[in-house]
């Protein structure tokens, strides 16, 4: 399924605000995006998911900044760049084309003024130049009938949509670009559930057809299990996990991921408990020392406090594969 | 008139979720209320409005001259001794202005006030109440606010027996609550949704008991913007009423001696000093208030602020604006760039990272 | 469609509202002034003038309010709205609609540009937060907290003059005839730069600032981030996305502070003695005319109807949230 790195978030910072008054909501995250593949993030809320996603595309308002880091894109067709050293129109060449987003607030994603046509055909117009109006429009109506809505809906405005339907257009107007990479933020945490099991569906089932990445982002690990190859785990900004998404539904390594797969009931075979997390998130101003997790681990031990864990393959029999940071888990060190 | 410009008065019904505060105000609001003075627009103008206010107090007792006093010295240049000039009679403008400043300042301020008053009940109520009350209120808040409110002042004042200031005032009180009712409305009715205003409501809480200890604290930075702003528009129409001439014999103030510059030709005489204080009197307490307003504004919604640092060094050493859509990358950052170069193909395990913080084994 | 008869059914009744009030404040005043200048103008006056003015004041004692209000509204109907004392014999209705137009050319022309130069304005300010246009604020805050007629009266002060190029007062040149010929027009222009300069100096800073924070408030919505997301030029993201939505709320409040805007506006025809309504009800005032004053309030309020319907016309064009759902 997975081929080579198409996207590489390389020691990632970002930050809310500058010099003393920064929070530093994404902290030296490392991803690799393989192509084809679908990559799952998951975590609590404010964990730092929709900062990772809105600064690897440069996108997040301010008082956000990138404070460092590299993200590499390794383009099928102009070589291989990173997307932090883009000057502006380089970005606006980028986006879309090479990396599309469907929104956390997918609701108000619509620009409430213009019809849902107008919305899909200037991104064609932006990118594709040449493109004739009546192939522009061609485009977006075929992007329509892929994601599912009636043609006649061109012409409808954002407000005559349902929430599943706008949902939906965000979607085809994402992949109308054939774009390499589709970052999903919290894509459907709006909808119902059967809704959003039949939106995500139909998304792989479309990434199986057209061979785009995704990078899938939302706060129920359950989601991810059920869609993704691989899943990372992010906590107070960091990676803390990251392994197939088989794997660690059946073995979870790091105590963070086990909490957040005892929070939701299994979807398939034995029941377990609901346990949950106890505690709340962490304060990104006053961030614990050592594993920033360790005042809610239930397995915390000596070296927890005061030393931070290096995310690293551990020394399990399938480590060669994943990784994971914590204590108990010591990377092996080739 | 002065055109209501806070966002705060921005919030029209439909769209108030744009502009309304953040939800996590009820506990902060407490402590960032002191923090409002530290705002530097806010500060400046609360210096000089608490300027006009001590000459309002002070202002007839330290004018040099009984401001209707005549003199031999008419319509003269500053000077020595009348360092705002003199009028047509020879009276001082400086004292005329100093004893103004009491009239103007009273009237605004019982205006405002009595506005302010009106604007609350009403809006409060047609927010909370909803139903047929907030359709009449809203209606009601609606007519006083088409009709254009100057000529109704006018047509009212120029009918009521010889009024005084305390006429004035009160008339313009009257006529001008209409906008602060519906900014008043539109927030208490987001308000009254709340979580904790719904439980209260839930638990059998007294109507005016929630009223007054949940929703008019959460109200009362749009109510002290709605009374600045209010008395901007009284000052205005109370002087405007005196250029025309109503209200005229209530006294001195700076509408009078315009009046007065008008109409005996002081521009035809090149009389400068005759109407440029008084105007400039309106304008800087007209920017004090408004400034006040600015701040209340940019203390409800952060975002309007436009001081502090927008600029920052990017990477590319280059100085850029913050701004939405494109963010900045710091020069300080601690891996090196290598700025769209062709990088080798790095295999998954070359990727994986180890950390340069203290923990690292 | 919906909209829009709720927005008329809402002026019908603003106006019926206004006419009321119209109706009961002359009957404030004691009978006396109103009497005294009937008095006056007794031996010229035919029965039906005077009858006119009995029904306008409420100086019929015998009749019952109803009644006084049933007269009134007929009279009304009938476009009389009775004898101006100032401009006497003439009637109000006749004084009225010559000075109508030179306030529509002079307040309702400056109005509109001065609401659309700030509009575009304040889209410079809120995109471009720290540039050039932010620093024009604080002049503006300044301008604006000036009564317009003030400033009128330093324009006047500083740019008009026996050889200036500016008139310092009237409409027109005086010998001159209104009509639209190449003599008038181009001096009723001239006559009107000055005060129109004015108008839209103390008022722009309002729609710049009221602009700007609209497009502060919605660069933070998220269709805009999908639109830099989206790769779309800086341009169409600012006009087609922000501005176009910021628009929104600037022109319902258009419509709402016209009330305030007028006012001050009127004032300025005062100054400059320009013909228009507000310099007309300066000279009511003055004269105590009561059924000019009664008049102008009237039709101000009409006008000002007039363009709160326009103007919320213009937002059904612009929200397509407010049209019939489909
Ligand atoms: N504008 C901001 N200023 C300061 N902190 C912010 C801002 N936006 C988000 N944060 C903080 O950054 C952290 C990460 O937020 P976010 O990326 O939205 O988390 P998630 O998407 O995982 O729920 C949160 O703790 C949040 O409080
Ligand atoms: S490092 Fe220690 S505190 Fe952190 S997750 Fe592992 S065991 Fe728990
Ligand atoms: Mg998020």
């Amino acid at each position: 399924m997975t081929g080579d790195p198409i996207l590489e978030i390389k020691n990632l910072n970002v930050d809310y605000g500058l010099g003393d008054q920064a929070v530093h909501a994404v902290r030296d995250v490392n991803l690799t995006l393989h192509r084809g593949e679908v990559l799952g993030l998951a975590g609590e809320s404010g964990s730092g998911k929709s900062t990772l996603a809105y600064g690897l595309t440069r996108l997040l308002a301010p008082p956000g900044v990138i404070s460092g880091g590299e993200v590499i894109y390794h383009s099928p067709d102009h070589g291989t760049y990173d997307v932090l050293g883009l000057d502006d129109k380089g970005l606006r060449d980028f986006r879309w084309a090479e990396t599309a987003i469907v929104f956390q607030g997918a609701m108000n994603s619509l620009n409430p003024v213009h019809k849902i046509s107008t919305q899909l055909t200037d991104v064609l117009e932006a990118h594709e130049p040449k493109m004739s109006a009546h192939a522009r429009n061609a485009r977006a109506r075929e992007m329509l009938k892929l994601v599912g809505i009636a043609a006649d809906r061109m012409d409808a405005y954002p407000h005559q949509l349902s929430g599943g339907m706008r949902q939906r257009v965000m979607i085809g107007m994402a992949l109308i670009l054939q774009p390499q990479v589709v970052i999903m933020d919290e894509p459907t945490t709006a909808l119902d559930v059967v809704m959003q099991r039949q939106i995500l569906g139909q998304l792989i089932e479309l990434r199986e057809r057209l061979g785009f990445s995704v990078i899938f982002i939302t706060h129920d690990l359950s989601l991810l299990v059920e869609f993704s190859d691989r899943i990372a785990i992010m906590y107070g900004g960091r990676i803390v996990e990251e392994a197939p998404a088989g794997a660690l539904y059946k073995d979870s390594l790091h105590p963070y991921s086990a909490g957040l797969l005892g929070s939701f009931p299994a979807l398939r075979g034995p029941r377990r408990e609901l346990t949950g997390i106890p505690g709340s998130p962490p304060d990104l101003k006053g961030m614990p020392t050592g594993c920033s997790f360790h005042p809610r681990c239930p397995k915390v031990f000596d070296p927890c406090a005061d030393n931070i864990p290096v995310l690293g393959p551990p020394s399990t029999p399938d480590g060669s594969t994943r990784t994971v940071a914590c204590w108990l888990h010591p990377v092996v060190t080739a | 008139m002065t055109i209501p410009t806070s966002s705060v008065e921005q919030v029209i019904p439909g769209q108030g979720a744009m502009a309304q505060p953040d939800p996590a105000r009820p506990a902060k609001a407490k402590r960032q209320r002191f923090r409002f003075i530290a705002n530097k627009k806010a500060f400046t103008g609360v210096v000089v409005l608490g300027l006009y206010i001590l000459f309002a107090i002070i202002g007839p007792w330290v004018a040099p001259y009984d401001p209707d006093a005549r003199s031999e010295d008419l319509v003269q240049p500053p000077s020595g001794a009348h360092w705002l000039g003199t009028t047509h009679l020879g009276q001082d403008v400086l004292s005329q202005i100093l004893d103004g400043t009491r009239t103007v300042m009273v009237v605004g301020l019982a205006a405002g006030a009595m506005a302010t008053i009106l604007s609350v009940l009403i809006g409060v109520t047609a927010g909370y109440l909803g139903g047929g009350w907030d359709d009449s209120l809203s209606a009601l808040s609606n007519v006083f606010l088409v009709i254009p409110a100057l000529p109704l002042i006018i047509i009212v004042t120029a009918a009521a027996p010889s009024g005084g200031a305390v006429l004035v005032a009160l008339i313009i009180g009257f006529t001008s609550w209409a906008w602060n009712a519906r900014v008043l409305r539109a927030q208490t009715l987001s308000l009254r949704r709340r979580d904790y205003i719904e439980a209260s409501r839930a638990n059998g809480e007294k109507t005016w008991r929630i009223i007054l200890f949940e929703i008019l604290p959460n109200l009362t930075a749009i109510i002290a913007s709605g009374f600045v702003g209010t008395v901007i528009f009284a000052v205005t129409s109370e002087i405007t009423l005196a250029f025309i001439g109503i209200g005229a014999d209530s006294g001195w103030n700076w509408g009078t001696i315009l009046f007065w510059a008008q109409s005996q030709q002081a521009l035809a005489q090149g009389a400068w000093w005759w109407f440029v204080p008084a105007g400039l009197a309106i304008a800087f307490l007209g920017t004090a208030l408004s400034l006040i307003n600015f701040g209340i504004d940019e203390f409800v919604s952060p975002r309007l602020r436009s001081a502090g640092k927008t600029k920052v060094k990017t990477a590319s050493g280059r100085t850029v604006r913050m701004r939405v859509g494109f963010t900045p990358v710091l020069s300080n950052s601690s891996a090196p760039h290598t700025h769209a170069k062709p990088i080798p193909a790095v295999t998954t395990a070359a990727a994986t990272p180890v950390l340069k913080k203290e923990g690292s084994q | 469609m919906k909209y829009l008869i709720q927005r008329i059914l809402f002026y019908v009744f603003t106006a019926w509202a206004a006419i009321t009030l119209n109706f009961f404040i002359p009957r404030m005043i004691p009978g006396d002034p109103v009497k005294a200048l009937l008095s006056r103008f007794q031996g010229q006056m035919s029965s039906d003038a005077i009858e006119s003015l009995y029904i306008l004041f409420g100086l019929d004692k015998d009749k019952s309010l109803w009644q006084q209000y049933l007269d009134y509204w007929v009279q009304l109907f009938h476009g009389d709205l009775g004898l101006s004392f100032t401009a006497f014999p003439s009637p109000v209705s006749e004084v009225i609609s010559d000075a109508l137009p030179w306030t529509l050319g002079l307040v309702g022309v400056t109005t509109i540009i001065s609401f659309f130069l700030g509009t575009g304005l304040g889209v410079l300010a809120g995109w471009r937060r720290g540039s050039w246009v932010d620093g024009l604020l604080p002049a503006t805050t300044f301008l604006s907290s000036v009564p317009y007629f003030w400033l009128g009266l330093l324009a006047i002060f500083l740019l008009a003059g026996p050889d200036s190029f500016f008139p310092s007062s009237g409409g027109y040149e005086p010998g001159l005839v209104p009509a639209w010929d190449q003599y008038f027009i181009p001096s009723a222009l001239q006559h009107s730069l000055l005060p129109a300069l004015t108008i839209l100096i103390s008022s722009v800073s309002g729609w710049i600032l009221s602009m700007r924070n609209m497009m502060v408030t919605v660069s933070a919505e998220d269709y805009i981030t999908v639109a830099h997301a989206k790769g779309l030029s800086d341009r169409r993201v600012a006009l087609s996305y922000a501005a176009r939505n910021a628009l929104l709320p600037n022109v319902s409040g258009f419509a709402l502070s016209l009330g305030f805007i007028v006012g001050g506006t009127l004032l300025v025809e005062i100054v400059f003695s320009y013909p228009g309504l507000g310099f007309l009800l300066f000279r009511a005032v003055t004269a105590k005319d009561y059924p000019l004053m009664q008049g102008i309030f009237l039709v101000i309020t009409i006008s000002v109807l007039v363009a709160n319907l326009i103007a919320d016309i213009a937002y059904l064009l612009l929200d397509p949230r407010t049209r019939k759902e489909g």
